[in-house]
């Protein structure tokens, strides 16, 4: 419902955050996609996540590739620059950016086609250079701007709306995103609020590439039987991990899940959907056993949610190149321009 | 009695090597003596798509007259490749010279009688002197610069000054190579007729304080001078040395001081979609940043091209050009990305072309690209080649004025945001068709869009609406007006005579057309000349095109693409412009030129009969 405009004013008694914003200061326009679409879920728990950590939203720079979670930076972060790309291609563009600017929060989002078909290449890349990000795949299982292809990581055995199956084996970003060098790998699920605000967080935080593979029902392409992308399936077959926590420096955040209780989550559609907290010992500090990990439960026809694989120290490309401080698009004559003496001795030395 | 060639300072001198075997430093030190001894010297790579193993040339012309074309034809050929021995041999013009290596019997029939065959038994000294299997393949070819030296007079101070620079303080070096030098010297003076060979070096005072440079490295050097900070990449010959350098000069030039940190980020990414989108981020979000490639590589950047212009993005592309189509002659020289660079992308679109001659425009024209990127908001090409990227050149010596300022264009700064003053993204404010921009991070509340390549209004909002469609593509046409003016201006040389007819060229053209013009000229055949520099084209070329019968339009492909451009820009009469097409990968020649307009001229001389009507 576009042709309602979001009203500019908001109460006045609205709790406001460290830098002074109300929630409704990280809002986009209105949302433009299907009603009770999962990507709708996770914009709102990107609005949550920016709010609560006091990020002021015009340090944010939004890019996107091509889809339906691409149109989703739109609606978050109003005040925010934002860059919806070309398909499969937002990593180059936001490596772009950031090395342009080193101090600005850059979060790209992207679906399952834009990242693990056309994309597949940058994508791996992007995890590999260690850009600090938040890369976000809004993951359904189709192509659901152009009306219900498979895309990649739609299992084998998956039923389409249509009735076709898909027959390729299916790629999980997640353990893509391990092996290219990632160092913070997560799942987690649209509906549930609870684990992926914190993770969000967590990752915005994490000074290195971080990546987000969050299952995110199509409810016009791929919820219906047959699909492991439904909410019944995932409901039927999570297998949450862990429940993170993000201590804030202003003030701790507190757990309201104990590790191995269980959580329902009322969905739009009427069903329910529970994850569990089942390992409390998991270590996502070991790469081999995350891998192992994810395979296992697929194995099982479950799909491991959590944080699943993390290294607390990062790789910062900026660190590796070591550029100076300041952002690279501040630098003026003075600094980048070697001048006329040098040049005379440029010159000379061509003679 | 065989007539052999004379010539003092005006010869071509081809060396046939194999590659990876040392001989390109031994050349390029030839080459170099002649030039410290002030007379102007023009090489030729012509090397094959390949690593080791394979034949490679360098053609070396020497014009006291400066001259810096190919000319066409060989004076003498240094056959040191069995491989391709017939067809040197066969390209010596007769009354030539053949310099080979005598070590082991040929039998006559390989030789011609027409050319003075010069044998040096170069293994045989070789072998004699050095034991090492290294040192007996480089010092070969600097016993035949020897050779050569003593042949055509030049001074030996002048090579081992310039061993003395290449080797700095290794003194073992200097001496090896001063001695190879004289082992080649001593055995032509004691076993050659003094005067077997009738072409010569004598010192003259023609280079002045022209610099020798590869075309590659200036753009790179235009590149730091013009503050590029980013540069994403990705190999593919003829442009690999161009980002390579540009590393190079920024470790040298562009650490901070105290830190020892880079001010700039270069990236060799994984393929030339990434390089492109790197780019486009970074201009997007305020750094100067470039990429080079070649012809292939544009046709992958092809869809990020279109992005960047109809969403309005500063970005750099240099694309050196190689012979097409698809994989192409991956290492000779072409102009044969015209129209693709033009009218790159899906929909209607235009891009600014930049057509530098030689380095030291690579260098003026990539810093002044990186100023209208930001100006315009727009992809812009620097048009070179392979011939001028590839091979060394004397050029003017590059200049900078320290006063200039970086042109950042329209930026709309937090203290304008905060004063109120009005910002929509893409609203013609001014009239010249540019926009304001805002850069991300500038203000907390004030100045954020959404960047797209979809339609949108003048406020960055998605649009399906016709007008707003419209209106933003007209905009667009009116920016490319605007670019008219802004990019380097066309050049005139006019005729002594007036003249009826005209030529138009441009890049790599240029040296042979100059010769060329100077030999019409002395034939008593006028054109008047206009060397482009950039597309869009300003008035001045259809002025040029107005004021005479028929124009040449002389370039290095096969379907006249640049004369399709100023046919379509300029909405031209195509009966007016007669193209003139040299492709075969070769740099074209003044003897190309010559040939083809002196026909084309006899061709319009002719009347036609008329009939009379009955």
């Amino acid at each position: 419902m576009t042709y309602i405009a979001k009203p500019k004013l908001h109460h006045p008694a609205l709790q406001r955050n460290a830098v002074g914003f109300t929630r409704r200061d990280y809002e986009g326009a209105i949302s433009t996609l299907c009603a009770g679409c999962g990507h709708d879920s996770i914009s709102a728990a990107i609005v949550q996540a920016c709010y609560d950590l006091a990020i002021e939203p015009h340090r944010v720079a939004k890019l996107s590739g091509i889809g339906c979670s691409s149109k989703t930076p739109t609606y978050f972060l109003g005040a925010s620059h934002g860059f919806n790309t070309v398909h499969g291609r937002m990593p180059s563009v936001l490596t772009g950016a950031y090395l342009a600017n080193r101090e600005l929060i850059y979060l790209g989002v992207s679906g399952d086609g834009d990242s693990a078909s056309i994309g597949l290449g940058q994508f791996a890349h992007i995890m590999r250079r260690g850009v600090n990000m938040v890369y976000m795949v809004m993951n359904n299982g189709v192509y659901g701007l152009t009306k219900g292809q498979f895309s990649a990581t739609a299992d084998k055995g998956s039923v389409a709306k249509k009735g076709a199956v898909n027959n390729d084996s299916g790629i999980d970003l997640a353990s893509l995103a391990i092996l290219m060098g990632a160092t913070f790998v997560a799942r987690s699920f649209s509906g549930d609020k609870h684990q992926l605000v914190p993770l969000i967080k967590a990752a915005i935080s994490h000074p290195g590439a971080a990546i987000l593979d969050v299952i995110s029902p199509c409810v016009a392409f791929n919820n219906h039987k047959g699909s492991t992308r439904s909410y019944d399936y995932v409901r039927e077959h999570n297998d949450a991990l862990n429940r993170l926590d993000v201590i804030t420096g202003a003030e701790p955040i507190t757990a309201e899940y104990e590790p191995g209780t269980t959580v329902d989550i009322m969905q739009p559609n009427g069903t329910m959907l529970r994850l569990a907290k089942i390992s409390p010992g998991y270590d996502p500090s070991d790469k081999a056993a995350a891998l192992a990990f994810i395979q296992d439960r697929q194995s099982a026809g479950e799909v491991a949610t959590g944080l699943l694989y993390y290294d607390p120290e990062g790789r910062d490309l900026h660190a590796r190149l070591k550029t100076v401080e300041q952002p690279l698009n501040t630098l003026d004559e003075a600094a980048l321009c070697p001048g006329r003496d040098r040049l005379s001795a440029i010159n000379a030395a061509l003679r | 009695m065989r007539q052999t060639l004379t010539a003092i300072n005006d010869f071509v001198v081809k060396f046939a090597n194999v590659n990876g075997s040392g001989s390109a430093s031994a050349n390029e030190l030839f080459t170099r003596s002649i030039l410290r001894m002030g007379v102007p010297v023009s090489p030729r790579n012509i090397f094959p798509s390949n690593i080791q193993g394979l034949p490679t040339w360098y053609e070396v012309r020497v014009s006291e007259d400066g001259y810096l074309g190919r000319r066409g034809g060989i004076d003498m050929a240094v056959a040191m490749n069995p491989q391709t021995w017939k067809q040197d041999v066969a390209e010596i013009a007769p009354g030539g010279y053949l310099l080979y290596d005598s070590t082991r019997p040929l039998p006559d029939s390989a030789f011609r009688d027409d050319v003075t065959n010069i044998g040096v038994p170069l293994t045989a000294i070789c072998n004699a002197t050095y034991s090492d299997p290294r040192q007996r393949q480089l010092f070969k070819n600097i016993i035949y610069v020897g050779v050569l030296s003593a042949l055509m007079e030049i001074e030996p101070a002048v090579i081992e000054r310039l061993f003395s620079e290449q080797y700095k303080t290794k003194e073992a070096l200097i001496a090896s190579n001063v001695k190879a030098l004289h082992l080649g010297r001593d055995w032509a003076r004691e076993n050659l007729a003094p005067g077997i060979c009738g072409l010569k070096v004598e010192r003259r005072d023609v280079v002045g304080d022209r610099i020798f440079v590869e075309g590659n490295a200036a753009a790179a050097l235009g590149c730091v001078y013009g503050g590029a900070t980013v540069c994403a990449w990705y190999p593919i010959t003829p442009s690999s040395s161009l980002a390579e350098a540009f590393e190079s000069y920024c470790k040298r030039f562009r650490k901070d001081p105290e830190t020892g940190e880079a001010r700039y980020a270069v990236i060799q990414a994984e393929d030339e979609l990434a390089s492109i989108g790197m780019v486009i981020g970074a201009g997007w979000n305020g750094a100067r940043a470039f990429t080079s490639t070649s012809g292939p590589g544009i046709s992958l950047m092809t869809e990020f091209i279109g992005l960047a212009y109809f969403a309005e993005i500063p970005a750099v592309l240099i694309n050196v050009q190689r012979g097409g189509p698809s994989t192409g002659m991956p290492t000779r020289t072409q102009q044969a990305d015209i129209l693709s660079c033009a009218y790159a992308s899906n929909g209607d679109t235009r891009h600014v072309l930049l057509f530098p001659e030689d380095p030291r425009e690579c260098f003026d024209f990539s810093a002044a690209a990186l100023d209208l990127a930001d100006r315009l908001q727009t992809p812009i090409f620097v048009m070179t080649d392979l011939d001028i990227g590839m091979n060394h050149r004397l050029c003017r010596p590059f200049e900078w004025d320290e006063e200039r300022r970086y042109d950042r264009g329209k930026v709309m700064t937090a203290a304008e945001l905060e004063a109120g003053r009005p910002f929509g993204r893409y609203r013609d404010v001014d009239g010249d068709g540019i926009p304001w921009r805002t850069l991300p991070g500038t203000h907390a509340t004030r100045g954020a869009f959404f960047t797209r390549g979809t339609t949108k209004n003048r406020d960055a909002r998605y649009s399906e609406e016709g007008a707003d469609y419209i209106e933003n593509m007209e905009r667009l046409q009116r920016k490319f007006d605007t670019a008219r003016t802004l990019v380097p201006q066309p050049l005139t040389r006019p005729a002594r005579e007036p003249a009826r007819h005209g030529v138009i060229y441009f890049g790599s053209t240029a040296p042979a057309m100059d010769e060329a013009l100077d030999r019409l000229s002395g034939e008593d055949l006028h054109l008047d000349a206009m060397r482009v520099r950039a597309f869009p084209f300003p008035a001045s070329v259809s002025e040029f095109i107005a004021a005479h019968e028929k124009v040449f339009v002389v370039e290095q492909n096969r379907d006249a693409q640049f004369r399709t451009v100023l046919i379509d820009d300029l909405e031209i009469d195509p009966a007016r412009l007669v193209p003139v097409l040299h492709y075969d990968g070769t740099p074209i020649t003044a003897q190309f030129i010559l040939d083809a307009i002196r026909h084309r001229l006899a061709q319009l001389r002719v009347t036609p009969l008329e009939r009379a009507a009955s």
